[in-house]
């Protein structure tokens, strides 16, 4: 068994409002460490087998049908060891 | 006349939009997401709501209803579609419009009267309507925002493909203000605000929604 990781974030360009929200949060609880914070989403996904390049190829394909959308976002697949 | 009006699981607005076919003299046709055939409509409308409980995105998982891939094939053909709300988060989903709706900029759930200005009437859903005239529907949603890139921006400004702006106060952060788009062949159309809920001072802040269903009327029959 495998685990295949979807990290997926909205592209640099769109208006993130939630991750704003964090952001503005922090430094209100003493955390000034942060200039900006994006939010994005975790997708794990776990499979039968090994992770193999068509399984990810089929993972990928998938992620830009549904679990993201291209349109505003970007993703990154990747096996979690 | 027949137009149908989309129930996905979620649907809230369905019922209204039916109300607005029939009080412009159509005849509405109840489609259910899980059913294919759309029962012979001359356009579809895709109510307001929180399809599939917008898990996900917004629309996300409705795009793929076996009703959106009969909705999907004719709207490439020319059948006059309209979504709003939901449904206009469901056309952007589906890639029928350009674009995506995102979460209001300040997080609120909005649910106030809105003035808009319609910008084109040109297309199936706005030609009763006068470039340039105002008119007030009501606005709820939480996911509102609508953005694209620099490019597609620039493409819907320069062909007249914005259908509505909002005027006054900027509710959620949309790009230029825009509230509503349509297709280069007009007859797609997404609008945030809600027309269906304005057809009845009695029950809305004016009557000004009802253009948009007595546009499609004319639409028909002038074919």
């Amino acid at each position: 068994m495998a685990k295949i990781v979807v990290d997926v974030m909205l592209k640099p360009e769109i208006l993130d409002p939630q991750g704003q929200a964090v952001g503005a949060a922090l430094p209100r609880l003493g955390f000034t460490f942060a200039k900006a914070v994006r939010q994005g989403k975790r997708f794990e996904i776990e499979i039968d087998g090994e992770a193999t390049d068509a399984v990810l190829a089929e993972v990928s394909k998938a992620a830009e049908t549904l679990l993201a959308n291209p349109v505003i976002e970007t993703f990154n697949v990747r096996v979690e060891k | 006349m027949k137009i149908g009006v989309v129930t996905f699981p979620g649907s809230l607005d369905d019922r209204d939009a039916a109300r607005a076919v029939r009080a412009v003299g159509a005849e509405s046709v109840a489609l259910w997401h899980g059913d294919s055939d759309l029962h012979g409509v001359d356009a579809v409308i895709l109510p307001g709501g929180f399809s599939y409980g917008d898990y996900l995105r917004c629309g996300a998982i409705s795009r793929f209803a076996p009703v959106m891939s009969s909705i999907i094939d004719k709207a490439k053909a020319g059948m006059p579609v309209l979504g709003i709300c939901n449904g206009f988060q469901v056309l952007c989903e589906s890639h029928l419009l350009p674009g995506a709706l995102t979460r209001n900029h300040e997080l609120h759930f909005l649910c106030s009267d809105q003035r808009l200005k319609i910008e084109n009437n040109s297309t199936a859903w706005t030609s009763e309507f006068e470039v340039g005239q105002e008119i007030v529907i009501p606005l709820k949603n939480g996911e509102g925002s609508f953005q694209c890139d620099d490019s597609t921006l620039a493409r819907l400004e320069g062909e007249g493909l914005v259908v509505a702006r909002y005027v006054g106060k900027d509710p959620n952060g949309s790009r230029n203000l825009i509230a509503g788009i349509t297709n280069e062949g007009g007859n797609i159309v997404g609008l945030m605000p809600h027309p269906e809920h304005a057809i009845d001072p009695l029950t809305g802040p004016s009557a000004d929604g009802l253009g948009f269903f007595t546009s499609i009327i004319t639409q028909m029959v002038s074919k």
